[in-house]
């Protein structure tokens, strides 16, 4: 399928700070792409050369076949959401929402529907003024929304968001992605990505570490699947020996690498135990070790 | 153009939001009014007409006043919303940035239409109303001041929005704004009065006044006011040495308006958000 948004060798540099270095990377239509890093890894940068709010220094951006920076075109399937977005504090919210849905001749229509959506139907009446940190980014989240984008781009969308918000949140996403917009999600919040993130781009300082499905970076990582087990009234634990440990009491665990995974809770399972979990590595872990091998690499 | 019209149509709500259309419109009016009952008072003894007074005196005001009010509204146009991060998202939108900077304009300068023709109109319908007036002779040069208000309005609104552009804090570019109403409004004239003086009229022939007259919007506004059936009363500053049409004082005004207008559309079309 041809991706949504290509970028090439883009590196962007203000003055003597690299923010962005040589990053490629193809997003396809219908997935959500979870963008994660530290501060300053360069993940609003990106994002603003996606938008073509800034122009790459060195390198191509692509989006829908257009280049962002002068094709209104192509801003038109936009959705964004900033990063502490802000808006005018004497209007209201349904004035806000009007303004932006004309900026993007989406239909006023959709604007009720929209601030019932994110929970705001009450108070879209009500100055921007008196809203609390959340009910701003609900407003955000209203407004990227608007006119049915075929790209969605989301620099921490879920920071003030209360967890059944986030969860309905998440769902209207991931019906987007099903009629086939692409989604990307900068975060913090890593284990909110986990298993709704197709795909997932690691960047640190400025590079792109990593770039893959959960599942390819598991892989990549060869990090350890931890095997825990509750042995059973009466069961010894002479048959577990080596590498696994005692965790209070009559739990046991072990890191097994990839290719022992399988052996060892098939050697488990042989023994009488009351339970047993297979616990993979978390996105917050392969971060972690990506970010590591960046640190070795330099 | 609908992008155009509807930024200003945002910008003229948030105006009457935050009551800068209210202020603005009821300054105007209270000090007209003022001038135009307080300084009618002498006018049977010279003989001119109630309307002519009060345009010399309202053109006086204008000078001073709506150049300041311009760079109060058009300092923060743009650093403000970079600074408060709305920039950012709108500029995500399908518009060209040159759009935003003409909305803004538009709206702008439509608030402050309003608010002099409804501050100063309120006065010239009041004074029509207590029955000072005489024929309608002073009309043509009251609607002059009235169209010549918000024209050096527009300059003034240019010039801050430039300002704005270049500057990368609220702070700084306020801190400009006010030089630069300083020294449109005052300075210029004291330097420009004093070089008359110092140079009794040997080197600045008439034509160089007329230039350097023109190098400063608040002069070509006072000249095209002052200079035109009003000008037996006006007697006052250099203003009546000055021989230039009208027509080449309000091209100089647009161009005024227009430059840092472009100016700034090509500035903000590189700035970094």
């Amino acid at each position: 399928m041809k991706p949504t948004i290509l970028l090439d060798g883009v590196s962007k540099s203000f003055g003597a700070i690299r923010a962005v270095r040589n990053v490629s990377l193809a997003l396809a239509p219908g997935e959500i792409v979870a963008l994660v890093g530290h501060n300053g890894a360069g993940k609003t940068t990106l994002i603003k050369l996606m938008l073509g709010l800034i122009r790459p220094t060195e390198g191509v951006v692509r989006v829908l076949g257009g280049d962002p920076s002068t094709d209104a075109e192509v801003r038109a399937a936009f959705g964004y959401l900033p990063e502490n977005v802000a808006f005018n504090p004497a209007l209201t919210g349904r004035e806000t929402l009007h303004f932006y849905s004309a900026l993007k001749r989406a239909g006023r229509e959709q604007v009720e529907g929209l601030l019932e959506r994110v929970g705001l139907a009450e108070a879209a009446g009500r100055r921007v003024r008196t809203y609390s940190k959340g009910m701003r980014q609900r407003l955000g989240l209203a407004q990227a929304l608007l006119g049915r984008p075929r790209v969605l781009l989301l620099d921490e969308p879920t920071t003030g968001l209360d967890p059944a918000l986030r969860r309905d949140f998440y769902r209207f996403l991931e019906q987007l992605r099903d009629d086939g917009a692409t989604i990307l999600l900068s975060s913090h919040a890593l284990s909110e990505l986990e298993g709704r993130a197709d795909h997932v781009i690691i960047m640190g300082r400025g590079e792109k570490v990593a770039d893959g499905t959960l599942d390819e970076l598991r892989r990549l990582a060869r990090l350890p699947t931890r095997i825990r087990i509750r042995l059973a009234e009466g069961e010894r634990r002479d048959g577990f020996q080596g590498s696994w440990r005692a965790v209070n009491g009559r739990m046991l665990e072990i890191d097994a690498a990839p290719e022992e995974k399988v052996a060892l809770v098939r050697a488990a399972m042989g023994a009488a135990i009351a339970d047993l979990d297979v616990v993979p590595p978390t996105l917050d872990e392969l971060y972690a070790h990506f970010q590591d091998r960046q640190d070795l690499d330099r | 153009m609908r992008t155009i019209l509807i930024i200003a149509a945002k910008e003229i709500r948030e105006g009457m939001r935050n009551r800068w259309v209210l202020a603005t419109t009821l300054l105007m009016a209270t000090l007209a009014l003022t001038l135009a009952f307080l300084g009618s008072a002498p006018t049977g003894s010279v003989g001119a007409g109630a309307l002519d007074v009060v345009v010399v005196s309202l053109s006086s005001l204008s000078v001073f006043l709506v150049p300041l009010i311009a760079l109060l509204i058009s300092h923060d146009a743009i650093v403000g919303e970079s600074e408060r991060g709305t920039m950012l998202l709108l500029l995500s939108y399908p518009l060209a940035r040159w759009q935003v900077i003409a909305g803004k304009f538009a709206g702008h300068l439509t608030i402050l239409a309003f608010a002099t023709l409804v501050g100063y109109g309120t006065a010239a319908v009041a004074l029509a109303g207590s029955g000072r007036l005489d024929g309608t002779a002073g009309w043509p040069a009251f609607a002059a001041l009235i169209c010549s208000s918000v024209l050096l309005g527009a300059v003034f609104v240019s010039i801050g929005y430039f300002v704005s552009a270049m500057s990368d804090q609220r702070g700084t570019a306020g801190g400009v704004a006010i030089g630069v109403w300083l020294l449109f409004v005052l300075i210029y004239d004291m330097a420009l009065l004093g070089l008359l003086v110092v140079d009794q009229g040997r080197t600045v022939t008439p034509e160089a006044l007329n230039a350097l007259l023109l190098l400063n919007p608040t002069d070509t506004y006072r000249i095209f006011n002052l200079g035109g059936t009003a000008s037996a009363v006006a007697g006052m500053g250099i203003a009546d040495q000055s021989t230039l049409a009208s027509g080449t004082l309000m091209l100089a005004l647009l161009l005024w308006a227009a430059a840092p207008l472009a100016a700034t559309m090509l500035v903000f079309s590189r700035r970094e958000p």
